[in-house]
């Protein structure tokens, strides 16, 4: 009877690796990170192609309640506006506070519980907070207008991007809307998600 | 396993050693995937878009810096509930309102299918959308003979030519974001320059309560006056 042949069990892995290595570069160099949000909102689709510009980009996000979050791009923009709204709303923030404002990208609450919510140790913690609150809007105290001149006041070249669900009723859009009017900002992005233009245009 | 042995079994003393340089790639191949699969879960291909879009300022304008339109060339789209778009043409007269006709029904069109919404702003709109494509056309064949700017220069005088398209939107309270969005990239679609996002009348309002019940209200309830 014939002896087994005895068979090398060892696979050569070098093939496999280079594979793994070019998904890897693709996947790094084609992506970018999903901006972390406090609340998750779906963009209605468009057939626009233009892209959401990379730098110098104030993002307002609206959820479906009609809450409105803020996002500012950078972090000197971000502090100077956090120190002429402590000012005009005599909040006093500690240093603890201020650094967790510097890591915590969104502004969601009406300044008097900014510092109860900057010192919550979790972003999680401060996200969900923040989702009972939103950044005032109406007319009889609009912080978030104040936020928007304040950001406004330290680079002019700022654009404006709303993002909201393509479920929230139209109301809470205008109401967005009608506070940048009356604060001149007349001009303003609407973020979408793209879809296929139709046959012929 | 990872193995840099070396290979013979018995050295001969003054021959030099013979070195098995094979590397075993297995926890190589594991990292990868793991950091593959990192990136797959936390990052996005797709970077979203942005639509541009100017309001009208509340300020009052000066009567000579009021863009300068064809009332019998616009078009008033009312956005509805549950998708629903309503639209009347031109300016309503005081006769309109006795009609609850006056305004009609249709719905937004999809990719697929020009029904409804996009139909009726192309077949208004014919001689904007038949520059506009003849124009895209050319670019096309042109490449980089034809700029941007010459291109953007071009598709401006066609869209604000007097007689193009003026379409004016007024979503109700019932409408949703997404309903907005679609009406925007209606204009894109139907080569519409002129637009604008206005606040719903009174008169609005009661057009649309009077086609829902078909008549009954505007028995029931005068018109609101005009202002």
């Amino acid at each position: 009877m014939a002896k087994a042949k005895k068979h090398s069990t060892v696979i050569d892995m070098t093939a496999m690796s280079d594979v793994t290595v070019l998904l890897l570069t693709f996947f790094m160099l084609t992506s970018t990170f999903l901006p972390q949000e406090p609340v998750q909102v779906q963009a209605p689709a468009s057939v626009k192609e233009i892209k959401v510009p990379e730098h110098n980009v104030m993002n307002i996000l609206i959820d479906l309640q009609g809450r409105v979050y803020l996002n500012f791009p950078r972090e000197d923009i971000r502090l100077g506006a956090l120190d002429k709204m402590s000012e005009e709303y005599g909040i006093t923030l500690n240093d603890k506070q201020k650094r967790a404002f510097k890591e915590q990208p969104f502004i969601g609450t009406p300044m008097n519980r900014l510092p109860g919510l900057l010192d919550l140790p979790l972003l999680s913690d401060q996200d969900a907070a923040m989702k009972q609150f939103g950044i005032p809007a109406d007319s009889v105290n609009n912080q978030f207008a104040r936020w928007i001149l304040n950001a406004r006041s330290l680079d002019k070249d700022l654009k404006i991007t709303i993002k909201a669900d393509q479920t929230t009723p139209y109301p809470m859009v205008e109401k967005v809307m009608k506070n940048l009017v009356k604060i001149k900002e007349n001009r303003y992005s609407l973020i979408t998600v793209l879809r296929g233009t139709p046959e012929g245009f | 396993m990872a193995s840099i042995d070396t290979g013979g079994e018995e050295a001969v003393k003054g021959k030099p050693k013979k070195l098995n340089l094979r590397v075993d790639f297995t926890p190589m191949v594991d990292m990868n995937m793991l950091l593959i699969t990192f990136f797959m879960f936390c990052t996005t291909l797709s970077k979203p878009e942005i639509m541009d879009i100017a309001m009208p300022t509340d300020q009052e304008v000066e009567e000579t810096e009021k863009p300068k339109v064809k009332e019998s060339r616009a078009i008033t789209l009312l956005l509805g509930e549950e998708n629903k778009v309503y639209y009347y043409v031109g300016k309503l007269e005081e006769d309109a309102y006795k009609d609850y006709n006056t305004i009609k029904e249709t719905t937004y069109s999809t990719i697929e299918s020009n029904e409804g919404l996009r139909d009726i702003l192309l077949e208004r709109n014919a001689d904007a959308v038949k520059q506009m494509r003849e124009l895209k056309i050319e670019r096309k064949e042109k490449g980089d003979r034809m700029s941007d700017e010459e291109y953007k220069e071009r598709s401006k005088t066609i869209k604000g030519d007097i007689d193009a398209l003026t379409v004016v939107i007024k979503p109700t309270k019932d409408a949703s974001y997404k309903n907005l969005v679609d009406a925007l990239d209606e204009m894109d679609i139907c080569s519409v320059g002129k637009y604008a996002i206005v606040d719903i009348s009174d008169g609005d309002i009661w057009l649309l309560e009077n086609y829902r019940t078909k008549g009954a209200y505007g028995v029931a309830n005068s018109a609101p006056a005009k202002k």
